[in-house]
C-alpha cells in the first residue's frame, strides 16, 4: 500500500510540475482572497490582526476546494479511470497517494497565505510558527475529506459544482477548529486541544477514506 | 486448448440501459477473436466486461480463470485494454506513462522504451505530454503499453482507429505477435476483411448478443 502510495503521490506532483495550476491559478485566487477580505476590513491594524485567523482558512477553504477539484480532476477521464483499475493498485494507496500530494499543495499555499497574513494582516511571524502544527494536522484532514469526496463526484458530468457543495459542509468542523486554534495561537496561547481535535480529525478522515477509496472507485 | 473467455446467456447494465443482453462466447486460450457489429452492438461493452470493468448482471461467466460474479481484482492484473481514449496522464509524455503504469505493476521500468521505439514512438514523440500526440500517435501509444505490459488477455477495442496504413500494419503484426506468444486477442473492429484475415475467430454482435461465430483466415496454432 506505502508503496503504490508513493508512485501515485509523485505521479500527481509531477502532474502539477508539468501543469502548474497551483502556481498560475488556485495561489492567485488565494492570495485575491487575502486582498479582498484585507480591503473589505479596512485599515485598522487591530480588526485585521482580530479577523486574520478566520480569514486565513476561509482563504485556505477556497484554494483547497480548487486544488481539490483539480486533483480529483486527474483522474476523472473514463479512459484514466479504467486504465488505473487494471494497474491492480492497492486502493487505500491511491486514496492515501492522492490525499498526500494534495496535502503538499496545501501546504505551498498555506505558506503563501500566511506571507499575506504577515504582510497585509500585522500577525507576527514567531506566533504563525507556532500554530505550524495545528495547521499541518488540518491540511492533513483537508486533503483526506477532498480526495475523498473527489472519488464520490469522479465520473459525473457535474463534478466541478458537485465538489464544492459535499466538500464545504464536511470541512466546516476543520475550519472551525482551525480558526479557533489559529485564534488561540495568534492570541498568546498555545495550539493546545485544537491540535489534538484537528489531529483526531486528520487521522479519522485518512482512515475512513483508505478503506473506503475501492468502493469508491469500484464501478458498479 | 482451454478456454480463456466463458460467457453464458450474460446480461451487463450502463445505467438501466441492456448493453449486453444474453451473450454466449467461448474464446480459447492463444486465438485471436475478432468482435463485429454495428455502433451500439454491445462490441465495447463486452471488451470492458471482459476486463473485469463492467458487472454482470444475470448470467456467468469465467475470464482467465476468474469468476466475474465475484471479485474482479485478480483479473484486472491480467488483461490489457486498448480503449477509444488514450490510456492513462494526457499531462505526462508517452515515456512517462508506460514507466508508471510499469512501476505499478512491479515491472521494470526499462521495458517503456523498448515498447516505444517498436511503435516507432521516438524522440521527442516519447518525451512530449500525450495530449498534444495525435490520434493515431495515441493508438500506437496504447500498443506500446500492452506490448511492455505483456497481458495474458489483450483487449483491443478498434484498435485499427485513428492509425495509418502503416500503422494498421504495424497494428496487425502486433496482435500476430501477441498471439503467437500465447496471449488471448479479443478485438472490435468495423473492418471485416482485416479482422477475418488476422483471426482465428470472428464473432457477429447485435443487441447485446452474439448472433454469429465464423473461422478466421488465422492458422489456428498447434498446442
Amino acid at each position: 500500500m506505502w508503496r503504490d502510495a508513493m508512485l501515485v503521490c509523485g505521479k500527481d506532483l509531477r502532474i502539477e510540475l508539468r501543469t502548474r495550476v497551483l502556481l498560475w491559478q488556485v495561489v492567485p485566487f488565494g492570495i485575491l482572497t487575502l486582498v479582498l477580505f484585507a480591503l473589505a476590513l479596512g485599515p485598522s491594524a487591530t480588526e485585521l490582526r482580530q479577523g486574520a485567523p478566520g480569514l486565513l482558512w476561509l482563504a485556505l477553504l477556497f484554494a483547497a476546494v480548487l486544488a481539490t477539484t483539480r486533483s480529483a480532476g486527474i483522474e476523472a477521464p473514463e479512459g484514466t479511470r479504467s486504465s488505473i483499475r487494471l494497474l491492480g493498485l492497492d486502493a487505500g494507496g491511491v486514496f492515501l497517494g492522492k490525499a498526500a500530494a494534495l496535502a503538499v499543495q496545501l501546504l505551498a499555499i498555506a505558506v503563501v497565505l500566511e506571507v499575506g497574513l504577515l504582510v497585509f494582516f500585522h500577525v507576527g511571524a514567531v506566533r504563525l510558527g507556532i500554530a505550524s502544527p495545528l495547521e499541518l494536522c488540518a491540511l492533513a484532514a483537508l486533503a483526506a475529506v477532498g480526495t475523498l469526496y473527489g472519488a464520490v463526484v469522479a465520473g459525473t458530468d457535474v463534478a466541478g459544482t458537485l465538489l464544492p457543495l459535499l466538500v464545504l459542509p464536511a470541512l466546516a468542523p476543520v475550519l472551525i477548529a482551525g480558526e479557533k486554534g489559529t485564534a488561540a495561537v495568534l492570541a498568546g496561547g498555545g495550539p493546545g486541544r485544537w491540535a489534538i481535535i484537528l489531529l483526531v480529525m486528520a487521522v479519522a478522515y485518512l482512515g475512513v477514506g483508505t478503506l473506503l477509496y475501492g468502493a469508491l472507485e469500484e464501478p458498479s | 486448448m482451454a478456454p480463456a473467455v466463458t460467457l453464458r446467456a450474460v446480461v451487463a447494465l450502463l445505467g438501466q440501459f441492456p448493453v449486453l443482453a444474453g451473450v454466449d462466447l467461448d474464446v480459447e486460450e492463444g486465438s485471436v477473436v475478432g468482435v463485429l457489429g454495428p455502433n451500439g452492438a454491445g462490441k465495447t461493452s463486452l471488451l470492458l466486461l471482459a476486463a473485469g470493468l463492467l458487472a454482470v448482471r444475470s448470467g456467468t461467466g469465467t475470464v482467465l480463470g476468474c469468476d466475474l460474479c465475484g471479485d474482479r481484482a485478480d483479473l484486472r492484473a491480467q488483461v490489457g485494454l486498448l480503449g477509444h481514449s488514450p490510456a492513462l496522464y494526457p499531462e505526462l509524455s508517452a515515456a512517462e506513462n508506460l514507466r508508471f503504469g510499469l512501476r505499478a505493476l512491479r515491472r521494470p521500468a526499462g521495458d517503456a522504451t523498448a515498447a516505444l521505439e517498436l511503435v516507432g514512438l521516438t524522440g521527442r514523440l516519447a518525451t512530449t505530454p500525450a495530449r498534444t500526440l495525435s490520434a493515431g500517435q495515441s493508438r500506437r501509444m496504447g500498443l506500446a503499453w500492452l506490448l511492455a505490459r505483456r497481458p495474458a488477455l489483450w483487449l483491443l477495442d478498434e484498435p485499427h482507429a485513428g492509425l495509418d496504413v502503416a500503422g494498421r500494419d504495424l497494428c496487425d503484426g502486433v496482435i500476430e505477435q501477441a498471439g503467437a506468444a500465447g496471449a488471448t486477442v479479443l478485438l472490435s473492429s468495423h473492418d471485416p476483411e482485416r479482422t477475418a484475415k488476422i483471426s482465428n475467430q470472428v464473432v457477429q454482435l447485435a443487441g447485446g448478443a452474439v448472433v454469429a461465430v465464423s473461422e478466421g483466415q488465422r492458422p489456428t496454432r498447434v498446442a
